[in-house]
């Protein structure tokens, strides 16, 4: 099964509303509570980083029988130093940013402890790129 | 604990999902950080918070949170009750401050994560 979001950056009234259709489809689908929220922390802290820190995203979702594939491609301004953007802590929030709940630099870090697998590349000046797998069978 | 033993404590105002009241906590965590919020990985955790928005609803969605309470008289938006009636997340507002509440449930048995 194939579905697609777009996120727009700036947006926090609807930031996370492609995550909670994701949620929606695993529930209906009977995976395990403790695998959906896996799934879902890790996609929202990755949709609101679009919304946070690029300008416009798009999120592509794969079920397959066994696992999710998710990816989340953005235009924005990239990530210079991706090792640095991972370290717990490290966050270039905005105050705006702040003000909505964000910036602890907790979300990468987040989305490598609830996935079974992570990648980053990006092009500064150009966008962002996540990709992560989760296993959806224990 | 129930949930409705926490309204009482923390004099609070049900602002949805009443049906829930009676459902079991055990942990609580306080913060306006919401990344913070969502590294917890706990069951039957209720989010105490001063921020009142959208995202605050979600993190409890994503969470899997059965209730969150708002400190210092927040208001909590329609489009937050809409949001929290869908997954059946209790909101609860509170007059009392942060530093209270947390203490006022703390007391009572309501424990820590960390
Ligand atoms: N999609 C993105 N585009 C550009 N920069 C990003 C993107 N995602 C993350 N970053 C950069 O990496 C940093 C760390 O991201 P991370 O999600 O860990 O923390 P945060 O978003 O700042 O705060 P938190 O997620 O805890 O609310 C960000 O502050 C930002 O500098
Ligand atoms: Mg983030």
């Amino acid at each position: 099964m194939h579905f697609e979001y777009r996120v727009q950056g700036g947006d926090f009234v609807r930031a996370g509303q492609a995550s909670s259709q994701v949620k929606k489809i695993l529930k209906q689908l009977n995976v395990a509570p403790q695998i959906i929220k896996r799934v879902v922390v890790a996609l929202y802290e990755g949709e609101v980083n679009i919304v946070a820190h690029a300008f416009q995203g798009k999120i592509y979702i794969d079920i397959e029988t066994d696992k999710i594939r998710v990816i989340l491609d953005d235009v924005g301004p990239g990530i210079p130093d991706i090792e640095m953007a991972m370290r717990p802590g490290f966050s270039t929030a905005s105050p705006i940013v702040r003000e909505m709940g964000f910036g602890a630099g907790m979300g990468l870090p987040n989305i490598k402890e609830n996935t079974d697998r992570m990648k980053i590349s990006s092009v500064v000046g150009v966008g962002t790129r996540l990709e992560f797998v989760v296993n959806l069978k224990e | 604990m129930k949930i409705e033993e926490l309204v009482k404590a923390v004099e609070g105002n049900v602002v949805c999902c009443h049906e829930n009241l009676k459902r079991d906590v055990e942990l609580a965590f306080a913060s306006d950080l919401m990344s913070d919020v969502l590294t917890v990985q706990v069951d039957k955790l209720v989010l105490l918070t001063g921020l009142a928005n959208m995202q605050a609803v979600r993190t409890a969605e994503m969470s899997d949170l059965p209730a969150v309470i708002f400190v210092r008289n927040k208001t909590v938006s329609e489009d937050m009750i809409r949001l929290a009636e869908d997954n059946g997340i209790v909101l609860i507002e509170s007059p009392y401050t942060l530093y209270r509440a947390s203490g006022v449930l703390y007391t009572m048995g309501l424990k820590p994560v960390y």
